[in-house]
């Protein structure tokens, strides 16, 4: 039996894309969050690469993921500073602690 | 068959390290995990002929993010970290593994058929056909500077707040006397 190398990449990222689903599902540390949306995304960008050099198209692939990690880190700086802002105002970071809704 | 080894290789070393940065109990070695998960992800990059993304990727993932966090942390410093999840880890665990089974499933036929259509090179995609890619890009960067600062510099405005209000007591307190 023989891995394609295309193959082989695409374990990789569904692998990374499962770890991150996992973490967002369990999580509740806001850091954290951005954390594991990090980890999401860099699946992503080797996924839309893998998917550009798959359709023959590999420059149109990587422009979008270059892209998606420039829109990426703006969403954790913001994030974090959101998360910076959130600990000095309520003193923790924890999802259930500053989550005011109930239901 | 080398190569496909190779990003097995890579892809599980990526894989293990978010595993460990999501696991772990410390917010600063997850980051340092979340840095490894950036520079394996960097490396497959350019195996794969995106050398260009690949700089981008260390850069920004394994440099800018990295210092972010580590500012981050070290303003909120070390909280209890994650008590219980959510969802129970088990179900989570299910719903994931069932995820990722349909996507290879899904994926695995698209990958199989490559097909060797003219390459056209990533600076004439981004500088002609996705130029407002690029516009978008710098919007971007410049709103995530303008979001930070009023972000950050709230805090000293509260403080220059504070140090007028001060004096305007000592005032009343002499008044008073």
């Amino acid at each position: 039996m023989t891995l394609d190398p295309l193959n082989a990449v695409l374990i990789g990222v569904i692998l990374l894309l499962a770890v991150g689903f996992y973490g967002l599902l369990i999580t509740r540390n806001l850091i954290k969050i951005v954390l594991v949306l990090q980890i999401l995304v860099k699946a992503v960008v080797i996924a839309l690469v893998l998917a550009g050099k798959a359709s023959g198209q590999p420059g149109l692939g990587q422009s979008i993921a270059a892209t998606v990690i420039v829109a990426d880190t703006i969403v954790a700086v913001v994030a974090l500073a959101l998360a910076v802002q959130v600990r000095i105002r309520f003193g923790t970071l924890d999802l259930s602690k500053i989550s005011s809704l109930r239901g | 068959m080398i190569e496909s080894v190779c990003y097995l290789l890579l892809g599980m070393g990526a894989a293990f390290c978010a595993y460990r940065a999501m696991i772990s109990n410390h917010l600063l070695p997850s980051t340092l995990y979340l840095a490894c998960v950036s520079a394996l992800a960097s490396i497959t990059l350019y195996m794969l002929g995106a050398q260009e993304v690949a700089v981008i990727e260390l850069s920004v993932g394994a440099g800018l993010v990295t210092v972010l966090l580590v500012y981050a942390i070290s303003v909120v410093g070390e909280d209890n970290l994650d008590p219980s999840s959510i969802i129970p880890k088990p179900l989570a665990f299910v719903l994931v593994s069932t995820i990722a089974i349909l996507a290879a499933s899904m994926v695995y036929p698209l990958l199989t058929s490559v097909n060797g259509a003219e390459q056209v090179p990533l600076a004439q995609v981004l500088w002609k056909e996705r130029a407002l890619d690029v516009w978008v890009q710098v919007a971007l960067i410049f709103s995530g500077v303008m979001g930070v600062l009023g972000l950050l510099s709230e805090k000293e405005q509260k403080n220059r707040s504070h140090e007028e209000v001060i004096p305007s007591v000592e005032l009343e307190k002499e008044v008073h006397v």
